[in-house]
């Protein structure tokens, strides 16, 4: 299976990033645009789904500092199977 | 084999050679080249690679020296600096990808000189970085370029432990169009783990280390594509190298460790055309032949033709030539530090580079045809009818009162402090950093006896825009008053010679006057040419860059603790000017702060005199008679005394001798010492140390605070 | 009295923590993939890039063979250091409290900074006064200390805040200013500067030899008792 899994820095810490990036858009034009996050995308082939979670509390993200999302899991294309 | 994008006789021209080039190849090979072969000899036989313009020019340099081990032509020049060590050093330019990418242009630029240097068997222990811009304040995408590269040169030297120890940065409207990324790298290594990169041995493998090899830079090479690309397969052909210092971490540990236990016959970085260059070179050095099996080869994609693994500049891989009883030893060090490490060929005895694929021969070419026979022209250099370059913004009017221009100078871009660059780098991993930047003329590295090694990166363009003959010599002087100043004496040089279209009459004369400078002040000061770089074409419809030779310069000293600094130590200390300092205007930072194009003679320079100002320097800062000691250069004596105060944190009263202009230049003649009024004995006096102002003598009188505000605001919101 | 200095891939200032390590007592390296401290009396996860920073600051390096031998050794009351990079390894193995996160410039800062000193007792600091001032060099993105405000109260009452950085030096807007912390058995210690930059008057500065030499003191103590 395919799956993705979407990293994103806890509510309530200071995200620079995010604001950084929140800061340069109007800059470029872009009014209206507020709350922006940065985050990371994981993406990976897996043969159990069910093991995820506990992927994500491990290693793939820190729990103290990240929430995350298992945000699609698929089947596989036929030539990449 | 034949192509299926072009025709034959197109085939040459797509890939950048010229009909006289293809013909000498005809002539040369008695055949016509296949496909393979053909990219192969258009990457050998490019600019870039075959040094075309430049090759016969840069014979010119003195490249003997009684402290030389290695000189150019290998991978990184190499000098002896005692017990028993040796020092690696080269710069390279890496213009052109940076301004299509400036943090990976920069950061893979970083990657290459490291890889440079421990190609040789020196372990990297500094960087610096001479960088060009556009005026940042006129111009967003220079602003970009700037943050970006420097971020870049951050992020590949921090991650990869080696410090950024110094450097230089100049904005002029001259490199809007084309920035300039000069990176320099020293290395150390004992005396006998040096290699060099020929091979040789009939019968040995060579081994291919690092990462995978993937379409990185294939660019021009594409028309030989056997299948059209369809939309979307534009991100397979990546233009863009990306860098990974922490592969290239491993790799250097690796490669150390493999000398270190004397398991290699000789070494090579791949670089700029990738295989085929590192290839061609390990066997035209070696005498020898060179026999690779495409099919070895770890790939990042999977479909890769020939002739694209043959031309890829993937980052971060090595060649190497072992006896066929070290290579089990050698794979399992490159196990443990996690590298790579495949068996791609062997060397055979004759001269041709043959490349397998799938069983078949798909190049067999001459080594000599891919090195020797690559063209060498003639430049064609005539001086130009009128000015190149036009008139600055002006800035002042020439009716400022002294203290404001000052004021004014210290926060240009081109003389305003670097600290928001240089807090970027790390200067001093790997404790040997015994002046970091900012603290005197020249960055110094402690060696492990107590004595120490000093370095310097200097160039100005705009000087050398006025007057390439003398404006080149100048950066070698200047870099060598830098090595003087910290107590250093040279040993050798690096330069990276950054001009534009060198088929232009103009060019052409730019490029040789400014060598026939360089050639004489590293004859006058007995310093050799270790190696270097040239990049050429760096030109905008609206004409060339100005002509920017960058000279790197590695110095001695014999006590870590003795290294000079350039700010004022002591209040009560005296003041001397010292030096054949018969500045001028020409060229000076003031001269395009009021607005004025570069054009003039610049001040001839003796070299006598100014061999003995820098022995008598260099001396009395060794012995600790001067407890500070600034060379002045850009800006002038008003500047270099500024410079002095806001570094020590302590003012001073100057009378300057009669008739000297504060703002004139005349760089690598002039220096700013003091120290006790007997240690200065003999030497013109011109104040002391003390107070909370610099206050020259019917000139000006401004509060040190009031200097380090101007000179602290210049850079800063841009970087 | 010997310490040992961990080695990952990528690690850049081991050489320097042994270096520095060396003037106060003997000095070893450990490899990442052995399974052996060597005997050591106290464990120092030094700075640098390991595994590349890749995915998180230290994610990769805590769960390196050695480490298992490292969180044993520091459940046992061994004394532990963690530099910069050490104190990332160090805290995504749950061995100190917080995280460290990307400094609020956003870019890597090099700083010769001052830091005062919290508390004077313990195996890290004891041979420093408490007030005292440490002029110790930074040089780091991801640097700044955080942990939820509950934690960090918890933190400070239980004494467990061994630095500041002192008014006007914070350079990557750690929490509360804070510079290094131990955890709550005071065994296993973390700062963002680098004392091993700190060892020489000729580099700057020698105020970080103080830190050796308080572990040094303590093994020593343990010893004779």
């Amino acid at each position: 299976m395919r799956a993705r899994v979407l990293v994103r820095p806890k509510a309530g810490i200071l995200d620079p990033q995010g604001q950084a990036v929140e800061r340069a858009l109007p800059a470029l034009g872009f009014a209206g645009v507020r709350n922006v996050h940065v985050g990371r995308l994981i993406e990976l082939d897996v043969d159990d789904p069910a093991r995820l979670p506990e992927m994500c509390e491990r290693l793939l993200t820190n729990p103290l500092i990240e929430d995350w999302e298992i945000e699609e899991v698929s089947e596989l294309e036929g030539a990449e199977r | 084999m034949s192509s299926s994008a072009s025709s034959l006789e197109e085939r040459h021209r797509q890939l950048g050679l010229t009909d006289g080039e293809y013909a000498r190849i005809l002539e040369r090979l008695g055949r016509t080249p296949g496909d393979v072969e053909l990219a192969m000899l258009s990457l050998m036989w490019s600019e870039h690679c075959g040094y075309k313009h430049s090759r016969r020019l840069l014979r010119r340099l003195p490249t003997e020296g009684r402290h030389l081990l290695l000189g150019p032509g290998e991978n990184a020049g190499a000098v002896d600096v005692g017990g028993g060590l040796a020092v690696a050093f080269k710069v390279e330019s890496h213009n052109h990808p940076s301004a299509v990418e400036p943090f990976q242009g920069a950061a893979t630029g970083v990657g290459g000189i490291l890889r440079d240097v421990f190609a040789v068997g020196a372990r990297p222990i500094a960087v610096l970085d001479s960088l060009r811009f556009g005026e940042p304040g006129a111009s967003e995408r220079s602003r970009y370029l700037l943050e970006r590269a420097v971020a870049g040169i951050g992020f590949y030297g921090n991650s990869i432990g080696v410090p950024t120890v110094g450097g230089e940065i100049y904005f002029e409207d001259s490199y809007e169009a084309n920035c300039l990324i000069n990176a320099m790298c020293l290395g150390l290594a004992p005396h006998s783990r040096l290699i060099r990169s020929a091979a040789a041995g009939a019968g040995n493998v060579v081994v291919l280390l690092g990462a995978l090899t993937g379409r990185d830079g294939i660019g021009g090479a594409s028309v030989l594509a056997s299948a059209e690309l369809g939309e979307g397969d534009e991100a397979k052909r990546p233009s863009v190298q990306i860098g990974d210092p922490f592969t290239e971490k491993k790799l250097l540990e690796c490669c150390l460790e493999l000398l270190d236990r004397e398991l290699l016959v000789s070494l090579q970085d791949l670089g700029a055309a990738g295989l085929t260059s590192a290839a061609s070179e390990m066997a035209g050095r070696g005498g020898v032949g060179i026999t690779l099996d495409l099919c070895q080869i770890p790939l990042r994609e999977a479909d890769m033709e020939p002739f694209e693994i043959m031309v890829s500049e993937s980052q971060e891989r090595m060649l190497c030539v072992a006896r066929p009883e070290c290579v089990g030893a050698l794979l399992d060090v490159c196990e443990r530090w996690e590298v790579l490490a495949t068996t791609i060929g062997c060397v055979t005895e004759g001269d041709s580079l043959t490349v397998l694929h799938r069983g078949m021969a798909v190049a067999e070419l001459p080594v000599s045809v891919l090195i020797d026979d690559c063209p060498a022209y003639d430049l064609q250099p005539e001086p130009p009818s009128s000015d190149l370059y036009g008139s600055p913004a002006a800035v002042l009017n020439g009716d400022e009162p002294a203290g404001e221009v000052l004021l004014a100078l210290l926060g240009s871009g081109n003389l305003a402090s670097r600290r928001p660059v240089f807090e970027q780098y790390d200067p001093i991993v790997q404790s040997r950093t015994v002046r970091r930047p900012d603290e005197a003329d020249a960055a110094v590295l402690s060696l492990p006896d107590g004595s120490a090694i000093a370095v310097s990166i200097d160039g100005n363009g705009r000087r050398v825009a006025c007057d390439p003959l003398r404006g080149a010599a100048e950066a070698v002087y200047e870099c060598a008053a830098n090595l003087a100043c910290v107590g250093a004496e040279p040993l050798g040089l690096t330069n990276c010679l950054n001009f534009g279209n060198p088929e232009k009459p103009h060019v052409a004369w730019q490029l040789v006057q400014a060598v026939e400078g360089l050639a004489g002040a590293c004859e006058a000061l007995d310093v050799p040419v270790v190696g270097g770089n040239v990049s050429l074409y760096n030109e905008a419809p609206s004409g060339p860059i100005f002509p920017t030779p960058v000279v790197g310069m590695v110095g001695k000293l014999p006590s870590a603790g003795r290294a000079g600094r350039l700010g004022f130590a002591q209040a009560g200390d005296s003041i001397a000017l010292v030096g054949p300092f018969s500045p001028s205007p020409v060229g000076s930072e003031l001269s395009k702060l009021l607005g004025r194009p570069p054009v003039g003679a610049l001040p001839e320079a003796d070299p006598g005199a100014i061999r003995v100002v820098l022995e008598a320097v260099r001396a009395r800062v060794r012995s600790g008679a001067f407890r500070s000691a600034h060379d002045i250069a850009e800006g002038g004596a008003a500047v270099a005394l500024a410079e002095c105060c806001i570094a020590g944190g302590l003012g001073a009263s100057v009378r300057l001798p009669l008739g000297l202009d504060p703002f004139a230049e005349a760089p690598g003649r002039g220096f700013i010492v003091s120290g006790s009024r007997e240690a200065l004995a003999g030497l013109v006096i011109i104040g002391e140390v003390g107070g909370d102002g610099l206050r020259i003598d019917g000139l000006l009188e401004v509060a040190v605070s009031a200097l380090r505000a101007a000179r602290d605001g210049g850079l800063s919101g841009w970087v | 009295m010997k310490f040992g200095i961990v080695r990952f891939p990528g690690s850049c200032d081991d050489i320097d923590a042994l270096q520095a390590a060396a003037r106060v007592g003997d000095a070893v390296l450990l490899w990442h993939a052995d399974h052996d401290l060597q005997g050591v009396d106290a464990v120092i996860v030094p700075g640098g890039f390991s595994y590349g920073d890749y995915l998180r600051a230290g994610a990769i390096a805590r769960f390196a063979p050695v480490m298992a031998e490292v969180e044993e050794f520091a459940r046992a009351g061994g004394l532990v250091l963690g530099i910069c990079n050490g104190f990332q390894v160090l805290c995504e193995a749950g061995l100190l409290p917080g995280a460290l996160l990307p400094n609020l410039s956003l870019k890597f800062v090099f700083r010769q900074v001052e830091l005062s000193v919290v508390r004077a007792d313990g195996p890290f600091t004891g041979a420093c006064a408490a007030g005292d001032r440490l002029s110790i060099p930074v040089k780091h993105t991801t640097g700044r200390f955080y942990a939820p405000e509950l934690e960090l109260d918890r933190l400070e009452d239980g004494g467990q805040v061994l630095l500041l950085y002192a008014p006007g030096h914070n350079p990557n807007g750690s929490r509360r200013d804070i510079a290094g912390v131990c955890n709550e058995a005071g065994n296993v210690f973390g700062l963002m500067p680098h004392p091993e930059h700190a060892v020489d008057l000729l580099a700057g500065s020698a105020d970080g030899l103080k830190i050796f030499e308080s572990m040094r003191a303590h093994v020593e103590q343990r010893v004779l008792a």
